[in-house]
Parts: structure tokens; sequence; C-alpha cells
């Protein structure tokens, strides 16, 4: 039997989602009785480090053309490792990858599955996980009855820690078929961590007038060394991109330290935030929203507001 | 070209949520029920953009119960041709898609087109799902959709940025936000949407893999905690001593 992590990687390394779910995916080994194994597609360096975080097993499959994604040329990969395998559970990461794979895999292996999975496995009444639902106004359990079951795993629910040692890197026959997408181009935002993937995230809104005031919040994001991110309304008229827009139509994020300056607080901008840790909110209107669903609350101008928290960071930084 | 369009309904998102006493249920009594977003303002607008520049036609399909027929009906005032509805309940990502999958099957569609994710329960699964079931390709978060004689290029939205990529042949495709611009429906597209054909078809035998057995709440937050805005610092020493997230 096995646990079956399929390892995402991006520009030749390991993601830190990768890690995330080899040390999950270690957690459900071990309540299975199985092996944790990890799988990488493509050619990228140093998979070795995936047993350091729990894999007892690693394979690689590092033929070139599968550094291109192609859903169904992937889908079709690991199907053929989860047979030589006996995997009974995959665990994918809940990004633009995993979420791409995740449907296909269950049709292929006609194994149920459930996205975005929050926390471990329960087999007390069959096989249980849980998932945030409603705009995180509720969490839902879902019971999977097929002996297979593919899983992704929702970002920052687990913190990875070393909790195995290097393992040695093994190689599998596996046929690739031919692929009709061709990938031209991959335009990323480069230096900054993408925003699921964030752990500290600094959001301004419509507060903040203008796109040219926008100096103070990258400031501060760059002390914190946070990714920034903005409310809808903003990216629609442009002051931000688009990738920045969080919430119910845009990207839901789950940080651990997420603030929101000039940012009401409306249902639909919580939808994508309100599974963050920790919330800051800088507002200068008392009855904003956004502060009933807080950790920390400062009502002031942000103007005035968050330069001086720059500069808080910057002597904490320094050790005053 | 033939396009079909899966439209699902779920609760607004303001929508109160409420749970029967043993938690098992989701009490729908009072709910506002919506077209999901993703599937009315991108997958169905792109699609009604190709045909009028095209030619060919927009077919919107759900799977459903009867009460389904408002939401399907503002499919067809919003200009899609013609409606489908699968006459039983949702009862699971794989459970929807075995059902389109079998009816689209028979019908040789150019595209296929989903919403990103359905706004109540964001699987993002039955569009890949019926891509896998079809053996298609499936482009997955599209932002931009645009059609060669022969290809269509499409921008996926991935982490931090977008991939660019080209498909030749039918293909499968979930929408993200961008890929058109949200459209209200006219007097005239409601009043022809009464005449235009909801086909209800029965569902195929298919067996549910996973079901919900119970929900609970969140952990609320403790209450906000108020701090000086002249004093930034207490905030950095509560963020690192306190809350430790930096
Ligand atoms: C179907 C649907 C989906 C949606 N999806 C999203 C989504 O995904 N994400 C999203 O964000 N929104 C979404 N919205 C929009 C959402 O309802 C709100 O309209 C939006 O979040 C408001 O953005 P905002 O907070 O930046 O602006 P506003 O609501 O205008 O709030 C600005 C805030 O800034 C404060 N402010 C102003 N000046 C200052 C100052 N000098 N100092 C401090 N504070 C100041 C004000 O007090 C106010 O609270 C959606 C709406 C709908 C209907
Ligand atoms: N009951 C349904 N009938 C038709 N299409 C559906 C149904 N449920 C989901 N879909 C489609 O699948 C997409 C993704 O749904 P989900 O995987 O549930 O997040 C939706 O945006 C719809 O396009």
């Amino acid at each position: 039997m096995a646990v079956l992590v399929y390892a995402e990687t991006q520009g030749n390394k390991v993601k830190k989602a990768a890690l995330e779910c080899v040390f999950y995916g270690k957690k459900v080994a071990d309540a299975e009785g199985a092996e944790c194994i990890a799988l990488v597609l493509g050619s990228a360096n140093g998979v070795e480090e995936l047993g350091n975080y729990g894999a007892d097993r690693v394979i690689q499959i590092s033929d070139a053309s599968l550094d291109q994604f192609d859903s169904m040329v992937h889908t079709s990969v690991i199907g053929q490792v989860v047979d030589a395998t006996s995997a009974q559970t995959v665990i994918l990461a809940h990004s633009s990858t995993g979420k791409s794979l995740l449907g296909r895999l269950s049709a292929k292996l006609s194994a149920g599955s459930v996205s975005g999975v929050i926390d471990v496995p329960s087999y007390e009444n069959g096989f249980t996980v849980k998932k945030s639902v409603f705009s995180g106004k509720a969490i839902a359990e879902f019971k999977v009855k097929t002996d297979k079951r593919v899983l992704t795993l929702s970002g920052n629910s687990f913190k990875p820690e070393e909790i195995g040692t290097r393992v040695d890197v093994e190689h599998m026959d596996v046929t690739i078929p031919t692929s009709s997408v061709k990938v031209i181009e991959v335009k990323r935002e480069e230096g900054t961590v993408p925003l699921p993937e964030a752990e500290l995230v600094v959001s301004a809104g419509r507060g903040m007038k203008g796109p040219e005031n926008w100096g103070i919040i990258e400031e501060l994001a760059n002390e914190l060394g946070a990714t920034t991110a903005c409310s809808r309304p903003v990216a629609d008229i442009g002051w931000r991109p688009h990738h920045e827009h969080v919430g119910q139509t845009g990207v839901a994020i789950k940080p651990n330290l997420y603030i929101a300056a000039g940012i009401s607080g409306a249902i639909q901008h919580l939808a994508g935030v309100n599974n963050s840790k920790v919330i800051v909110v800088i507002n200068k209107d008392s009855e904003a929203p956004f502060f009933k669903a807080a950790d920390y609350g400062v009502l002031g101008d942000l103007f005035e507001v968050v330069p001086k928290l720059t500069e808080a960071v910057k002597k904490f930084k320094a050790g005053l | 070209m033939k396009l079909l369009v899966c439209i699902s309904k779920t609760p607004e998102t303001t929508a109160k949520i409420a749970f029967s006493d043993d938690k098992t249920a989701f009490i729908k009594d009072g709910v506002q029920f919506i077209m999901n977003p993703y599937d009315e303002w991108y997958a169905l607008v792109r699609a009604l953009e190709l045909k009028e520049a095209n030619g060919g036609t927009v077919t919107v399909l759900n799977v459903g119960p009867s009460s389904n027929d408002i939401i399907i009906r503002k499919g067809l005032a919003l200009g899609a041709d013609d409606a489908v509805r699968i006459d039983t309940d949702p009862q699971s990502a794989y459970y929807t898609a075995a059902q389109i999958a079998e009816y689209a099957k028979e019908n040789g569609y150019d595209i296929i087109l989903f919403g990103k994710e359905t706004i109540d329960y964001n699987g993002s699964e039955v569009g890949a799902m019926v891509a896998e079931m079809l053996n298609l390709p499936f482009a997955s978060y599209v932002s931009k959709l645009e059609m060669t004689d022969d290809k269509a290029i499409v921008s996926r939205d991935i982490e931090g940025g977008v991939e660019v990529s080209e498909i030749t042949g039918a293909f499968v495709l979930s929408a993200a936000k961008g890929l058109a611009e949200q459209r209200i429906a006219n007097m005239k597209g409601i009043m022809m949407s009464k005449r235009k054909p909801l086909k209800v078809v029965p569902p195929s035998d298919v067996e549910n893999p996973v079901s919900v057995t119970g929900y609970s709440l969140p952990q609320g937050k403790l209450g906000v905690k108020m701090l000086d805005p002249e004093n930034m610092d207490e905030l950095v020493r509560l963020l690192h001593e306190e809350a430790k997230v930096i």
C-alpha cells in the first residue's frame, strides 16, 4: 500500500507546496500503515530533499517533455505510477496544477476526490476529510467511499518539518503520450512569492485613493518580505494587476498574516481571506465590517498609519 | 461551432448559512440561489461572443432538479440557443461530471465550457473530470481565449502569472475572471427565453463516490484587539510575541 504525493516543481526546483504535501502525505501514510512515495515529473534538481520531509521513496520521471504542463499527459503518467505502486491515496497541492489534475485523476482512477482539504483524514466512519465551504462560513466533512481517493491539500495548512532523511531518487519507465497542447509562453512575476503561497500578505483597497499612492504599501511589504494583494474594485479599475485581486472572484489565500489597509471587508472580499491565521485591519471608519473579522485593528488614516508601521517593522528587524 | 456551457446553481455569497439540528443538512429555505458567477459572467458570455463572431450554437446544460429551471431560463435569456437539464440531484462532482460526459459524448461539441469553480464548495473538479471522461485536453482557469482557423490560443491563470498555450481540436475549458464581461439579460432576451427549447433528460446510472456527512462552524475570532494608531511598535511586538507570525 502506498500514499502517492505529486510533488510540484517550478523553475527546476521543488515548490514549497510540495514539501507541505509530502509532510502531510507521510502523516496519512502512517495512519494507513502505508509507504509515502513522492513523485516528481520533469527535470527538477535536488528532489532527494523530499526524503527529509517524510517521503520514504522518491520517484522522478525526468523526461524534459514533462516540464511543460498538460493535465492530460500528466494524468496518464501519474495513473501509471499509481498502478505500479498500488497507491490508494493520491495527494496533490491545491494549486492551479494540482486542481487541474485532481478531477482528471479522479475520473481516470474511478476514485472519489476532495479538493482543498485542511486536515488529516479520519478513519472512524470510513475515510473522511474536512474542507472550508460557503465562503469560509462553514466546514464540511466529506466521506470518500471508493478504495482509491485523490485529494488536494489547501496551502499553508501544515508547516513542513524535516522528519526524515535524504533518499535515493528512483526512476520508473512509463509511456508518455503526445500532447495536443503547446505551451507558447509563461509570464510570471519574478522575485516575489506568488500570492497563494505567501505567508505574509499586505493588501490595500479603494481607501488608497489612487495607484500613485501604492508606494507605502510596497514599502511595508518589502520590509516584511510580504506579497502585495488588493480588493476587487482596485483591480477592476486598473490600479493594480488582476493577479493581485483576492476574494470570492479572485484568489483565495490563507497566509499567516494578512494586513488590510483601506479595505471595507465586504463578504465577497472576506471569502478569499478569512482563513488567514492573523488579520490586521487598518481603516478610518470604526464601522468598517472588516474589524469584525480582524485580530488586530487600527482605527486611523492609512496614509499616517502604514508608514508608521513600516518604521516599526524596520526598528524591529534592526533589533531595536 | 458547437458550444456547450455547463451551468450550476449556488447560494448567493451573502446568504445566511444554516444547518439542520444534527448538522448533516444545509437548510435551503430562504436562501437566494443564483447562477454560479463564473459560469454566467465568463463561460457563457465568452461562448455567446464566439457564436456571434463565428456562427454556431450555444447549449446550456445543468444537472439538477426542476427547481433549477429558473437559472436555466436565465442562460437562455442571455442568449443561449437551447438548454438541457439532466434530471437528478448533483450528488458529488464525480456523479455530476459523469452525467455531463455521458450526455456530451453523444453530441460532439467543439468546446465545453465550465466555470473555474462553484462559489459554495469551490470544488474546481467537474470540468477536469469531464475532460478525462471524454479524453479531451483541458485548459483550466482561462482568462483569455482567441480562436484562429485551426487552433485555440488560451491564457491560463497560474500562481503569480499566466501561461499561454495553443490547443488543436476539441477541448474543455474552465473560465476565470477576464474571459468576458458580464452581460445583463434584456427584455427581448427574457421574452424569447420562454420559447426556447429546454430538454429534460433522465440521468444515467452512476455510483456516487463522495458525500458530505456533516458540517461544523469554523472557530470564530476572539474579537478584535484595537491598537493606538500612534504606537505601531506595539502592533509589531504583538505580531511577534503574541501572534508569532513575524
Ligand atoms: C458577486 C461579487 C463578487 C465579488 N468579489 C469580490 C472579490 O473577489 N474581492 C473583493 O475584494 N471584492 C469583491 N466584490 C466587491 C465587494 O463587494 C466590495 O465592493 C469590495 O470588496 C470593496 O472594495 P474596497 O474595500 O477596496 O472598497 P470600499 O468598499 O470602497 O472600501 C474602502 C475602505 O477604505 C476605507 N478608507 C478610505 N480612506 C481611508 C484612509 N485614508 N485610511 C484608512 N481607511 C480608509 C473606508 O473606510 C472603507 O472601509 C464582489 C462583489 C460581488 C457582487
Ligand atoms: N450541477 C451542475 N450542472 C452543470 N454544471 C455544473 C454542475 N455543477 C458544477 N458544474 C460546472 O462545473 C464547474 C465547476 O464546479 P465544481 O467542480 O463543483 O467547482 C461549475 O463552474 C460549472 O460550470
